[in-house]
């Protein structure tokens, strides 16, 4: 029995013969069982409100099957059809044979989604399906024109090609103002029609400015937190924090006082002589306000990752930097600033991330103009109950974060970031 | 200014951080041109106050610090073109070693083949040269060390500053980076002010040591002088190992005095500083100057010493001695045949010259060696 490497370069064993590799992995067994263990229960909770939801989210987003379940011999004549002539009877015969066989729920879920690629198949589909009984035989299309003449316009037929596939993009295009012709081509929708795509701008643009808003108004106060005594910070820190144990309906209202036409800031002005009566800012229920009260939501999440990489700088370069001879502002520019990137890095995609998304305050203070897509995908899930559509919104909104997280790590590197 | 004068002057320098205690109790100090000056004294002694006083970091309280004769109170740190190598060298992450190197050039607005030249030669310098792409975390320790000695001496200031620079260095490495730091001061004819507790270095390396204890230089001189002749009780048992023995002044000679140390114990010293007859003094004595079994009557001071440890350290015997009252007596015994004859309990006979004996002030509370 060998108490050392058999042959070199064959596997190394040991003092019982068997190979290190293996009796490392005994070793390590009951350790990893115990961690594994310790991990289960929060694995189990990320599965199960994490994964699933997301999962279902996705497939909803795209799951276009209820037509085939409830229209199939309609859409397989559909295929054998020309798409420019007049349905024949063949035609008309499966439409009835699905109809009458289709359960009344799916039947007016399927009028529902039906009305998105052309508005009238709701009704129509009611007005036929409570017609039906009415029909006693062969030959089905004069029955049906006789139920609704509508039946006759080709536009109806057609646009039945937009469904019959049980996976769809319509959603997404809708997400992004546009949709398929009977064709499945895509084009734009019609001009007043338009209102994703400069939401999405609009989205964009408001995350934007309120994470440079963010950046500006926190670089200073995280900086001062890192070099404060003690005692001082310890209090501007509470400053810090105090917004974030307040309510954030609270915070909301406040800014409402604050910022309205006969709020705190106009009025304050015009008895200054700062400004006309008649001129008083519109600093609420629009783009600005939804800007202004977004910016002081988020700023915590701005100042503490930069905090928290400032504190581990040591004085010293900055001390090293003036005694090779770079002025006070230099040595901050090319000395401090580079060193304080991972921490704006994370602050930056924090704020951006979460403000993407931001869907409470645009609500309450952002009127017309201030509505971000975080409102119309909560539109679409309570009022419209457009589920698809908002499923999309939400996917194209997550692919956007994490392309965004992509970009970052390959100019920053994840492994720089520091959260807190 | 002539080559004679002083690089750099502290005069009545005091400074207070919190307005109630000073840090800094009156400092005088001359740094002489081309001279390497430790700073040498125990934690919170004040020694890192002057060295920041002196970069700018740190306004004196009172009292002005002049370098080259000019005042320099109110220069900003980066108008000072003093060196400066930081304790945990400040090496800036984000630049590789050539970057660091660069940096100083570059804000001193330097061409691009000048700068190229200066760090290539600065890198040669330290035995770094094929190093100035790496960042500084790649460098070990001892190798991050010279890359921030070579920025501190790329700019060619006359006087740079250190600050514990071998403080984080393993014992090894510590002692080969001390001869190099020598070398180069050597080399370069610069004028070096170099803080630390760690008197092995300031021995090997200073011109003059600078010992500080409590805001207060305690006494500046040469290495051999400061061990050899220490002044007061402080610096006798901060610098190098040594035997104390407290008592009383009986008689005054002018040169030496006697003190009884245990009732009756009679010692001759050499009266260094220490008050008339009835004060207390210290007498301070160095373990490698003792002689054991000395020929009869050779010796003014021999005295009967009971052996109560001995520790084998190789080339010589450390050996633990009970006299007059001190149970704490160190002899160094050289590691020759002598030593056979003791063992622990013997009593011997141990005594020494008045010269290698100083009468010395009594310490307040006296500070453990380091």
């Amino acid at each position: 029995m060998s108490t050392s490497p058999a042959k070199p370069g064959g596997p190394v064993l040991t003092a019982d013969g068997t190979p290190l590799k293996t009796s490392l992995e005994r070793s390590l067994k009951l350790s990893k069982l115990r961690a594994l263990g310790l991990i289960l229960p929060p694995l189990v909770f990320l599965v199960i409100l994490f994964v699933i939801p997301i999962g279902s989210l996705l497939t909803r987003s795209i799951d276009d099957g209820l037509s085939n379940k409830v229209l199939p011999k309609t859409l397989a004549a559909f295929e054998r059809w020309d798409k420019t002539s007049e349905p024949d009877e063949a035609m008309f015969e499966a439409l009835y044979l699905d109809m009458t066989a289709a359960d009344r729920l799916d039947l007016s879920k399927l009028g529902t989604r039906m009305n998105y690629e052309k508005s009238g198949w709701r009704s129509l589909l009611k007005i036929t399906a409570r017609g039906l009984n009415r029909i006693d035989g062969p030959p089905y299309k004069p029955a049906i024109l006789q139920l609704n003449k509508r039946w006759g316009d080709i536009k109806f037929w057609q646009s039945l090609g937009a469904m019959k596939d049980p996976v769809t993009l319509g959603y997404y295009l809708k997400a992004v103002d546009l949709k398929y012709d009977g064709n499945k081509n895509v084009m734009r929708v019609k001009k007043h029609n338009r209102i994703y795509q400069m939401l999405w701008w609009r989205t964009f643009l408001v995350s934007t400015i309120v994470t440079i808003g963010c950046l500006v108004l926190a670089y200073p106060v995280a900086h001062l937190l890192a070099t404060l005594p003690l005692r001082l910070s310890n209090l501007l820190m509470i400053c810090v924090l105090m917004p974030f144990w307040t309510s954030l309906l609270v915070r909301i209202v406040s800014w409402m006082v604050m910022l309205q036409q006969n709020g705190v800031v106009n009025d304050s002005l015009v008895s200054l002589g700062m400004l006309h009566d008649e001129n008083r800012l519109a600093m609420m229920y629009n783009f600005t306000g939804t800007v202004i009260v977004m910016t002081q939501i988020l700023l915590p999440f701005m100042i503490l990752p930069i905090y928290s990489v400032m504190k581990t700088i040591p004085p010293s370069y900055m001390k090293a930097a003036q005694n090779l001879g770079a002025t006070p502002s230099l040595a901050f520019i090319k000395v401090y600033m580079p060193q304080t990137v991972p921490g704006v890095g994370a602050g930056c995609i924090l704020v951006f991330i979460v403000a993407i998304g931001y869907y409470i305050t645009p609500e309450l203070v952002g009127g017309k103009d201030g509505r971000l897509i975080g409102n119309l995908i909560a539109y679409h899930m309570q009022n419209s109950l457009n589920w698809g559509l908002a499923a999309a919104m939400g996917t194209i909104l997550l692919v956007a974060i994490l392309t965004l997280y992509w970009v970052y790590d390959k100019l920053v590197g994840v492994d720089n970031m520091k959260m807190s | 200014m002539n080559g004679d004068d002083p690089l750099v002057r502290f005069v009545n320098i005091q400074k207070s951080y919190d307005g109630e205690t000073l840090v800094i109790k009156n400092l005088n100090l001359n740094v002489e041109n081309g001279e390497f000056l430790t700073i040498l004294g125990p934690s919170g002694s004040g020694k890192t106050t002057c060295l920041l006083m002196l970069a700018g970091f740190e306004p004196a309280t009172h009292g002005e610090i002049y370098l080259k004769e000019q005042p320099i109170n109110r220069v900003p740190p980066h108008k000072r073109g003093i060196g400066m190598v930081f304790q945990n060298y400040a090496l800036f992450p984000h630049m590789t070693v050539a970057e660091n190197l660069a940096f100083p050039l570059d804000v001193r607005g330097m061409s691009k083949s000048e700068k190229t030249e200066k760090v290539k030669r600065a890198l040669d310098m330290v035995q770094l040269g094929g190093y100035g792409d790496r960042q500084p975390a790649q460098l070990s320790g001892g190798q991050q060390q010279r890359v921030a000695v070579a920025r501190s001496l790329i700019f060619d200031p006359d006087l740079v500053l250190m600050d514990e620079p071998l403080g984080a260095l393993d014992k090894n490495l510590r002692e080969q980076m001390k001869y190099e730091i020598k070398s180069i001061h050597r080399n370069l004819g610069i004028t070096v002010v170099y803080v630390t507790h760690d008197q092995s270095i300031a021995l090997t390396l200073s011109d003059r040591i600078a010992v500080f204890d409590n805001g207060v230089i305690q006494q500046c001189a040469a290495p051999d002088v400061l061990y050899e002749q220490p002044e007061n009780a402080f610096v006798a048992n901060f610098i190098g190992e040594n035997n104390q023995l407290i008592g009383t002044v009986v008689e005054d000679n002018g040169d030496t005095v006697k003190v009884d140390v245990n009732n009756g114990h009679i010692v001759e010293a050499k009266k260094v500083n220490v008050e008339g007859i009835g004060s207390r003094s210290t007498l301070s004595l160095r373990p490698e100057r003792v002689v054991v079994g000395p020929e009869p009557h050779s010796l003014p001071n021999v005295f009967l010493a009971k052996t109560k440890q001995l520790i084998y350290l190789g080339d010589h015997i450390r050996t633990r001695f009970s006299i007059c009252g001190s149970d704490d007596f160190i002899v160094k015994i050289p590691n020759s045949a002598v030593h056979a004859a003791i063992s622990e309990g013997d009593e011997v006979k141990i005594g020494w010259k008045v010269e290698d004996c100083r009468a010395v002030d009594v310490w307040p509370c006296p500070t453990p060696h380091s």
